[in-house]
Order: C-alpha cells, then structure tokens, then sequence
C-alpha cells in the first residue's frame, strides 16, 4: 500500500527526520491560509497524487506570493496528473501540501528496501539526489553506496556513518545524518513498511539535513496489525475496480485488452493471459479468484470483469484442486443467467470433478463456449472476441448506411 | 528416493484441529502420507482423526518421530510456527499459509541462518501448494490423483499452474518424481536454485521442469546454477510476458521491479545460460516430453 508525501513526512517526522514546515489543503483559499501561517516568502505547492516524478508531471509549483499559491493550488486541485507511473489514466489530485521553500545546498539520495535476493534490508545512497535512481543505477553505478542491515542485528550506528560520508556529509552534520538514517530504518521496521524513500533529501545552506520529498510503501499482509497505516488508505489512488474486487477478496488488476479473465490462482492466470497474447488477442485483466470459488464470489468476479464495457469476450480457466469443477460449473451458470451477458464466454475446467462441471455447463443450454485445454481455450476465446468485433463494427456500418 | 519426502516420512500437521488443517490432514492420510500427529497448543493429549494432539513440536518429535511438519497457521502466527518447528529438529516444512507479513518471513529467515546447514530445517513456502512424491505422500494441498509417479522434478512458485503442468505431463504419460512449490511471497523458504540443488543429486530424477514467473532474481539464479553445477538438464517457463511493470499480479513476490524481471528478460538470459525453454505454458508436457526423448 502507498501513502501521500505528506503522510509519509509525518511519520517520518515523528522519527527524527527533518522536514519542511507545511501544511495539507483542499481549496486555494485553504492553500493560502498555509502560506500564510508558514510564512516567510517562498512556497512550494505539491500535488498529492500516489506517484512519483510529480515534478516533470507539473505537479510541483514554486510561488514567491500568496497569489501565486493560490493560482497554484486552483490549477491543481481536481486535474488528474500523467507520470510514466500513473499509467494512462493518471491520478487525480484532491490535496495539495503547500510547504516552506528551501534554501538547498545539496540534493541527495537515501532510501530503504527489502532486498529479496539477501532477504535482508537493503540501504541505498547517494550524493547524486533529484534523479531517477534507476537511471542512475545505469549510468553511474559507482555513484551509489548500498548497504545490507541483518534485521536480527538492525542497522548499527557505524553503518549510518558510513552512509553519511558516503553521501559527502560534512563531519558538523554527522550527528543529525545518523539520527535521519536511523529514524528512517526505524519506522520502516516499526510500522512493516516495505519501502522508504527520500528523494531528495538536502543539505540546506545554514548546514541543515531536511527530506524534501518522502515515500513510504507498506506490505499489505502486515496491514492486519498496523491499523492507523490502514486507516491511510486514499483510495481514489486506485482503480476503483481493484478496491472493489479487494473487497470481496480478489486480485484484480486492469489491462489495455478486451478479453476478459477469471482464472484460479496468479500463476495460471499469468500463464493464461500470456496464452491470450500467442494466440493473437489481449488480456483486458488480470483476475485471481483464488481458492474457494463460491457461487457468489463468481457472479462478483463475472460483474468485475463485465464492468469494463471494452470487454469483447469472456475467458474462464479454472483448475480445480480444492475447488471441485463442479461448484465452479453452477457458480457460473448462476452468474451467466443473473447478469445477462451479452458478449461470448469461453470455459475451460480442468481437475476435481472436471466431467461433472463440463456436463453442468453442456446441460444449462447456456451459449457457453467449453473448451479442454489452456491452449484451445485461448484460441477459442481470441476467435469469439474476432466475431464479436466483426459483428460491432458490421452493425456500426450497418447504422451509418 | 524422491526429494524432501517420502512415504515413510513422519509427518505433523501444524494448526492440526482448525478446519482447514482438518481437511487437508485427512485429505494427506487418504493419499498415503504417513502422518503421526499434530499441533494446537492447548489441545496437548487430545486425538483429532483418531491421531495425537500436541502442545508443542518439541513433544511431537519426542513422542512421534516427527520429521516434517504442513504449517496451516494463520498469517499473524505463522512464522512463530515455523520457527518453533525449526527449533525442535523438524528436518522438512512446507508453509502453506497465504499472506504472512514479508518482515516476519525475513526473521524467520535470520532464525534459520543461525543453525548450520547439517541442522537446518529446510523450509518450502509460505504461499504455496506443497510438496508430493506422487505415488509415496503428499505435503499439501494439490489434488493428488492429478499427479502421476515418474521421473521428472517439477519445481514452480505457483500452485495451479504447477497442477496444469502435471496434468499436461500425465496426458503424455509422463511422471514426477517429486513436485515441489516455493510459495509467490517475495521472501521465501528455498528458492528454486536450493530444490533444484536437490533434484540434481536425486538418483530418481532424470530432468527437472522450473515454473516460475516474473519479478525477483530466482529464476536467474537457478538458471546460472543449472550451468554451472548441474548435469540434468533443466526446462523453464516463465509466466507473466503481458504482466505490466511496477503492478503486482497477485502473488506479493510477482511485481516487475527492476532489470531483468520481466518474463521476456527472464527468457533471454536463461537461453543464454543454456537451459531449455518451454515457449508457451500449453507446452510444458511436450517439451518435457520431447527432452525426455532426446536422455
């Protein structure tokens, strides 16, 4: 789960990180306001969208006036912002944080992660900050330091030293260095953050170490004992498909195709919409309904996948292993006489009870396409989505005639 | 042999009396696994499907023999299972719990660490289907009649996917010697390079078939291995070439986050390392089939 910049930089505050003084507001007038009880006579108005590079995205506005601040927060409140992590839909921004300019000295990287290969945290620096570390991963490669934290031991005062130099700090801003690396390694560990990220953090001129920007990312399997993260939830961040199919305890994420999908398991749904892909068709979602497939939880997954209206034809492809194909065969036919589809749909089960299920769905009289294996039935389903495209745009023609 | 079980293997079943725990304890005993017992702390002396209860794993050892533990103990507790078992001299486990929190799993990991490789419980999992020598016993919850008793190792992250690969093997009469599942979590028991480090010492394993998916250096991994070290030859699909970069599809560990774990990189680099890949995941039984011919 992602949070806000400026809920990051709270609880990061709450560690010992320095931050600008800044404030959340929801209308200009309100952006004004903070100037205002900010004071001084530069402020930044930040976008609050869940993605980076906001700056580049004109996400990010330095005023000099209080009109300016509100020219700012008027023009991004409201406007959905494009980022190359945004995805073609972009976020929208219903919160600015209006923040007290910095007189920066020094722009540098810090973050944390979890190194899957080590299983261990990974801390990564560098003096060049601002930049996409990725990049900069590529290009200069010399330019990080990256250091390993034993969780059972958790980061010792001489690594954050070492981090420090390593970032060109001055021998003055040693002891507050320490303190911002140590805050940051102890929320992350506090609060089963899976990620953290200052970028940049900076060196002010009066010597200052201050986060700039800050991002925190949180294992949703620790969600369950972090409730005040949980409560940080912004769910106009996400898809609402994906909040919803969340809510009934799906997988769902959406896709640029129109073959829709409903598959038991991540792995066989990986594999089927890479099937989809050979056979000449795009996968419109990725849908994991998971081990016990109820009626109920089918009919869900049915509306979910419906709910995309550029969805031309429909792929299930269940292997039943605690599930029973034959459960799943009367989930569906249940679904497919409740919700009245009007595009193809295309069955394959396979495992427990498969003769039974195949029989449930032969006998509903239901225009059910049944296919056996993974391989007919993404050819199948590419086909049906042909004929039903086919059939629009004939239709369409038909009309403009 | 087979690797990590057989059907003399003394098996407990952690979260012995809740009812997933039931289902599947009594789905193993009806396949052929030999279990002894199993655990729910609190419920020590009692018998659950005609078996003794235990407080502790430390008692099941003792008592029963135990040697390979089935974890069906919810996400918060989980990990302090798998360490208890770990703690007690279990030699095998298999996690099979859904969504136990990475930090924990990366303490369950420095637990393990502590001991030396001699004493080292292995752990497969969490997250994942289990483990079967088909035809011996079944440490999990795959449907065992889909599996037929063979030759060929079959390592994968995912559960249902593996299920397809032994049910396209079995059309073609081909057999597992054993098939083991490594869980979708980013931080997990053995990776695919430890089982296949097993299979490659397996007196009954003639090749082995790798699943895995994008996101994580495993696949990787195993494949430099299989180069380096192996003399079987090794197959490989990977699954997930429409998966976008930065979403997570479904499994916490299949998330493409850096270079290199895409499906198609994943692909390349393995071809380049020599291993066999499998084009598309219809063809995992003939391109089994079709190396088995070429031994």
């Amino acid at each position: 789960m992602d949070i806000h910049e400026y809920q990051a930089k709270e609880i990061l505050a709450e560690y010992g990180v320095k931050i600008a003084e800044g404030g959340l507001s929801y209308s200009p007038q309100e952006a004004v306001q903070r100037a205002r009880e900010i004071g001084g006579s530069v402020w930044v108005v930040k976008a609050q969208i869940h993605s980076g590079a906001r700056g580049k995205a004109g996400g990010i506005k330095i005023c000099k006036t209080h009109d300016e601040v509100e020219a700012a927060a008027e023009e991004l409140l409201g406007k959905s912002l494009f980022t190359h992590q945004t995805g073609p839909s972009g976020k929208v921004c219903s919160k600015v944080y209006v923040e007290s300019g910095t007189d920066i000295s020094k722009e540098l990287y810090l973050s944390f992660l979890i190194d899957r290969a080590h299983e261990r945290i990974l801390m990564v620096g560098s003096k060049e900050g601002g930049m996409d570390i990725e990049k900069l991963a590529e290009t200069h490669p010399e330019s990080i330091k990256k250091i390993y934290i034993e969780p059972a031991v958790g980061l010792q005062d001489f690594q954050a030293r070492k981090m420090a130099f390593a970032l060109g700090l001055e021998t003055s801003q040693l002891n507050q260095a320490v303190k911002t690396i140590k805050g940051c390694y102890r929320a992350m560990r506090d609060l089963d953050a899976n990620m953290v990220e200052i970028n940049p953090l900076v060196t002010t001129v009066n010597g200052e170490l201050v986060a700039l920007d800050a991002k925190m990312g949180f294992d949703d399997n620790a969600l369950f004992r972090r409730h005040k993260i949980a409560e940080l939830r912004d769910k106009t961040q996400v898809d609402p498909r994906e909040v919803a199919a969340a809510e009934h305890g799906l997988s769902y994420i959406g896709l640029d195709g129109d073959i829709g999908c409903m598959i038991n398991g991540a792995g066989l749904a990986m594999a089927t919409m890479d099937m989809i892909q050979l056979a000449g068709g795009e996968p419109a979602n990725f849908l994991d309904v998971g081990g016990g497939a109820s009626a109920e939880r089918t009919e869900k997954a049915f509306r979910l996948v419906l709910a995309d209206k550029g969805v031309k034809a429909m792929l299930v492809n269940i292997f039943a292993g605690i599930n029973r194909c034959d459960w799943i065969a009367e989930g569906v036919v249940h679904a497919v006489k409740n919700i009245d589809m009007k595009i193809p749909l295309i069955v394959r089960l396979s495992g427990t009870n498969v003769k039974e299920g195949r029989r449930i769905i032969a006998d509903s009289g239901l225009p059910i396409i049944i296919a056996e294996t993974l391989a007919e039935a993404a050819e199948k389903a590419v086909q049906a989505r042909n004929q039903m495209v086919a059939k629009i745009e004939g239709g369409h023609s038909g009309n403009s005639n | 042999m087979a690797i990590l079980i057989n059907e003399a293997t003394r098996i407990i079943v952690q979260g012995f009396t809740g009812k997933i725990g039931t289902f599947h304890a009594q789905d193993m005993i009806n396949y052929g696994s030999n279990v002894v017992g199993g655990i729910t702390p609190g419920k020590g002396g009692q018998k659950h499907l005609g078996l003794p209860v235990f407080n502790t794993v430390k008692e099941a050892v003792q008592q029963v023999g135990a040697e390979a533990t089935i974890i069906f103990v919810p996400p918060a507790f989980a990990a302090d299972s798998i360490m208890e078992a770990a703690d007690a001299g279990i030699k095998y486990c298999v996690a099979i719990t859904d969504g136990i929190p990475t930090q924990d799993m990366m303490t369950v990991k420095s637990f393990l660490r502590r001991f030396t490789k001699e004493e080292r419980m292995i752990l497969t999992g969490p997250n994942c289907a289990g483990t079967i020598s088909p035809g011996r016993a079944m440490l999990g919850i795959m449907p065992g009649h889909i599996y037929m008793p063979g030759r060929v190792g079959v390592v994968g992250r995912s559960g249902t996917l593996g299920y397809e690969a032994a049910d396209q093997m079995k059309a073609l009469g081909i057999g597992i010697s054993t098939s083991v599942g490594i869980g979708g979590d980013p931080v997990n028991g053995s990776s695919h390079r430890d089982i296949l480090e097993l299979f490659e010492q397996d007196s009954e394993t003639d090749l082995v078939l790798m699943i895995g998916e994008i996101g994580g250096p495993q696949e990787v991994d195993a494949g430099i291995f299989a180069k380096e070290s192996m003399n079987k030859p090794l197959i490989a699909y990977i699954a997930g070439l429409t998966a976008p970069e930065g979403r997570r599809m479904g499994h916490a560990g299949a998330i493409i986050s850096s270079t290199g774990e895409s499906a198609s990189e994943k692909v390349a680099i393995l071809r380049d390392l020599g291993v066999t890949i499998c084009p598309t995941p219809s063809a995992m039984g003939v391109t089994v089939a079709g190396m088995l011919g070429r031994i």
